[in-house]
């Protein structure tokens, strides 16, 4: 692989210029990038070319992608609504073996543990890389230098912008559907594998070349309500079971027992009281992480004893959202994707339960989206530095581990808070400089550790709002040094290869930082 | 030379902390063999930290492996001394991190002693932000949350969190083991600032007493001359016949409390949620601790759970007399704090009882009114203390009477 040239970006970080053979623009700081030309399209399709039955069923997913023309070096995009528990990206890949097919590239809207076996399809040439979240095993794997090409963080939103602006193109989308009919509608609603939506395989839906639809539950056309359209899917297929119930939602989501994140957690929502964000008709979204759940159980708590309720909450659902709605503490859950059957049962049942994608909630080629509506949003992270810049796919040892998800999209939102432990084991969280820069400190708000919170010192106006309420606020630099006394000093920074092996995407597309390989 | 020694806690389940195997031998200097969560950021700060504990415990040639899973570095000491000290029990030196400057402060006889959290003394973190949870007292515990073989190596981990840790201003207690093994827990605690020492099942003064003179001759020799409190528990029929005695037993006595898994085991019985049959020895431990001035403290409540049934147990705990209760988690401490906290009707009687004391007292008479009311001074007592709880509770400011006794 030739060296890439690397240049200084608008936060001070080198970037590549080019990324698996493209050109790649560096950051140039928020809202700063403004793409030009049109949108990218799909080739055009015919009525002609598809049965006038209505039945596009092929005998399985080999014939599915031997019929939509894969061949080397195409891209393959798959989804992650099934999560940890996913059959479908691991039997394409397993198929796209069988076939011969070399040098594909994989664009999983995310990653999870499940997908450790495409190590092997990197391995033996199946896949050449690919552009999305590295999680766990493949994480590991991409740090150590062991793919080919240059791994391709993106947010959720940064997926669809790609997918947009043409940055990439998809040549088969494969979209594991919990119900499906011939005709290619598809819904996660029911089904032994239902995971309640569908959203982040929508623009591949959309975009695709060629889209195939994988379910486990096939039933007679129409499949109502089509979250995923039938009139842009090519092939439906069948597996007996697309993935692991068990490990795709769980029967009900646990809030934390840690005393130290419930402390956190309560501390959040004390703060958003104080400062005036929890008025009538006000909207947040938390996250399903023990710290996220605490935070919205506290609030609702708080909520009932002011008599507010919110107008619409942002998910991750889970069943403390849906009892909210179900209580009449909020008017909307705008739901993204759902973690527990509670979740998945409410936004079957309740109109007011919505289902949204990428497009509406982060999309920075839309007409606005509702990321920056929101009055506050709950995210985690693995460092935050004195400048209030945070990562979240690396940890300090400099390993990727994790991807952005809706991360850098929900920064948008009009108070940024990350309820985090100051320290994790003997690891701080809060440091000089993050290891690798996805949120640039602009964009974030608040950090609320055990050890106290801390409000980024541009944000005048929540500082004075909180003044006299009696939570202990303190400056990140104060907290930092506290906790570097508890842990025996900073820590030192991991021994990084000259290599790149990822690429840090920001929501426009413009690359914010990039990630070595270690050792 | 000799064998090997090892101590600390591994295993996929295990986080901040580590395990420590010391094998001394005859030459060839130190190895170590280091597998760590934090290699990349702390790899090197643990070599050293074991290369200058050796040193300091007189260990020239030893293989030592080292399995960490974050632990911080008076953790990593603790385990290290242990490990060495399993090896070479004769070794008499120590390895001690320096008192930090947030252990250095103080207590008082008389303060309050409302919640009190209990820490196992093995498990260095649950200690470490324990404090933050706002806690009047902490204990770490080397008695029955440690188990019997760990005994000596949560010695250096308690010793080396009382001079490590920052507990926030909670008072500083150590449970140590039943008398007489207990005293031997005395010289790894009493030199490190431990404000109250618990005496489990006790059931003479002389056991109290035994506690007493062994913690004093050891500050005697360390030349320390901050007090030692103590605090005896009573967990058995005999313990709670002999309580007054055993209160009264020495002038550092400041509390008194009770472990009912025990006494009703004892008294040939099981704990029930309703503790009818605690009902005796409870208010036996009130009677005997006031009679003795000092503090009535009540046992901890188990179902960490169950927060309504903790604030019933509060409250009845109130009602019979006592100023605190034990807890075992965290989030039980706000609830026991509410629970002992006076309520506004109370807080607003008793503020115009001090108020019409300080007027008596100003105009030199003997008799404290209230309009036409003549109050007992035992009723003056309760109001200041209602007053003083209040304040310290936050829901009275302290210059309440400044402002004309109309702030709340």
């Amino acid at each position: 692989m030739p060296k890439a040239e690397l240049v200084k970006n608008a936060a001070g970080r080198m970037v590549p210029t080019e990324v698996n053979g493209k050109e790649a623009v560096p950051y140039k700081g928020v809202a700063a990038h403004r793409p030009t030309g049109n949108k990218a399209a799909p080739t055009i399709p015919t009525v002609m070319d598809y049965p006038d039955c209505g039945d596009k069923t092929v005998e399985d997913i080999k014939t599915a992608l031997e019929a939509a023309g894969i061949r080397d070096g195409m891209t393959v995009s798959t989804h992650h609504h099934l999560r940890n528990g996913d059959f479908v990206a691991n039997a394409v890949f397993e198929a796209a073996a069988e076939l011969g097919v070399k040098d594909l590239m994989w664009f999983p809207s995310a990653s999870f543990p499940c997908h450790a076996p495409m190590i092997d399809h990197m391995k033996n040439g199946v896949i050449h890389h690919i552009e999305g979240s590295m999680n766990g095993p493949l994480g590991a794997f991409c740090s150590s230098g062991g793919m080919r090409g240059m791994g391709v963080l993106r947010s959720h939103g940064g997926r669809y912008q790609a997918v947009q602006d043409g940055e990439v193109h998809i040549d088969i989308a494969v979209l594991a559907a919990p119900t499906a009919d011939p005709f290619g509608n598809a819904h996660g609603l029911d089904g032994p594998t239902a995971c309640g939506l569908l959203g982040f395989g929508l623009a591949d839906s959309q975009y695709a070349d060629k889209v195939i639809v994988v379910t486990d539950n096939l039933i007679e056309f129409p499949c109502i309500p089509w979250q995923i359209q039938g009139n842009y899917v090519d092939y439906v297929t069948t597996m007996d079971a697309i993935g692991d119930a068990s490990k795709i939602v769980s029967g009900t989501t646990q809030i934390t027992k840690s005393p130290d994140r419930l402390r956190i957690a309560e501390m959040t929502a004390q703060f958003v009281r104080a400062a005036g964000i929890m008025e009538q008709g006000f909207s947040f979204q938390a996250g399903a992480g023990g710290t996220a759940l605490s935070f919205a159980i506290f609030l609702t708590e708080m909520m009932k004893e002011a008599g507010v309720t919110a107008r619409f909450v942002r998910g991750g659902s889970t069943q403390y959202l849906t009892r909210m709605l179900e209580e009449g503490l909020t008017d909307y859950i705008l739901d993204g994707q759902t973690f527990d059957l509670e979740g998945v049962r409410s936004m079957r049942e309740n109109p007011n339960h919505v289902n949204t994608s990428p497009f509406t909630s982060y999309n920075y080629h839309g007409k606005g989206n509702f990321a920056s509506m929101l009055d506050c949003v709950v995210l985690g992270a693995t460092e935050v530095d004195v400048n209030f810049n945070a990562n979240v796919v690396t940890h300090s040892d400099g390993k990727l581990l994790h991807g952005i998800g809706g991360w850098q999209n929900c920064l948008s939102s009009k108070c940024t808070i990350l309820p985090i432990p100051s320290f994790r084991d003997r690891i701080p969280v809060l440091v000089d400089e993050v290891t690798t820069l996805c949120g640039p400190g602009e964009l974030i708000d608040v950090v609320v550790t055990e050890r106290g919170i801390a409000i980024n010192p541009r944000r005048e106006d929540l500082l004075s709002a909180v003044a006299g309420s009696g939570l202990p606020i303190r400056s990140i630099e104060d907290i930092k040094a506290e906790v570097e006394t508890i842990v025996g000093g900073p820590p030192a920074k991991p021994a990084f290869g000259e290599r790149v092996v990822a690429a840090i995407k920001w929501v426009d597309g413009t690359v914010i930082d990039c990630v070595r390989q270690l050792g | 030379m000799s064998q090997k020694g090892q101590a600390g806690r591994r295993g996929d389940r295990v986080r901040s902390d580590c395990w420590i195997s010391v094998e001394p031998r005859d030459s060839g200097g130190v190895s170590i063999e280091l597998k760590s969560r934090v290699e990349a950021m702390y790899g090197a700060a643990i070599r050293e930290t074991v290369g200058n504990g050796l040193a300091a415990l007189g260990v020239e040639h030893a293989a030592v492996q080292v399995e960490d899973t974050g632990a911080l570095p008076f953790v990593l000491m603790a385990r290290l001394e242990a490990a060495v000290k399993r090896a070479l029990p004769e070794t008499e030196a120590e390895f001690l991190p320096d008192m930090a400057a947030w252990s250095t402060y103080g207590t008082t006889r008389d303060r309050f002693r409302r919640s009190r959290l209990y820490l196992p003394g093995d498990q260095a973190k649950l200690m470490i932000n324990a404090g933050l949870h706002g806690p009047d007292g902490v204990i770490l515990d080397l008695e029955d949350s440690v188990a019997a073989a760990e005994k000596d190596a949560a010695r250096f981990v308690v010793r080396n969190a009382l001079r490590q840790v920052d507990f926030q201003g909670a008072e500083r207690m150590v449970r140590i083991n039943q008398i007489p093994a207990g005293l031997d827990d005395l010289p790894y605690v009493v030199p490190h600032n431990p404000h109250v020492i618990l005496i489990p099942k006790c059931e003479t003064p002389e056991h109290v007493t035994a506690v007493d003179e062994r913690a004093k001759s050891i500050l005697g020799e360390k030349g320390i001359d901050a007090p030692v409190y103590l605090m005896p528990i009573v967990e058995s029929a005999l313990g709670c016949w002999r309580a007054y005695e055993i209160a009264a037993a020495a002038e550092s006595v400041v509390a008194l409390t009770i472990g009912l898994e025990d006494y009703t085991a004892d008294i040939g019985t099981q704990r029930t949620n309703e503790g009818r049959e605690s009902f005796w020895a409870r208010s036996q431990v009130v009677n005997a601790a006031r009679a003795a001035g000092v503090q009535p403290i009540d046992t901890v409540f188990s179902d960490v759970t169950d927060m309504e049934g903790l604030t019933a147990s509060v409250l009845e705990a109130k009602a019979l007399g006592f100023d605190g209760k034990g807890c075992i988690h965290p989030r039980q401490i706000d609830v026991i704090h509410r629970g002992f906290t006076p309520g506004e009707a109370e807080v607003e009687k008793a503020k115009r009882i001090v108020l019409a004391f300080d007027e008596a007292e100003k105009k030199g008479l003997g008799v404290v009114s209230l309009g036409s009311k003549m109050i007992d001074p035992p009723v003056v007592k309760r109001a200041l203390r209602t007053v003083d709880l209040a304040v310290r509770s936050g829901v009275l400011s302290e210059g309440w009477k400044e402002g004309g006794g109309e702030d709340a």
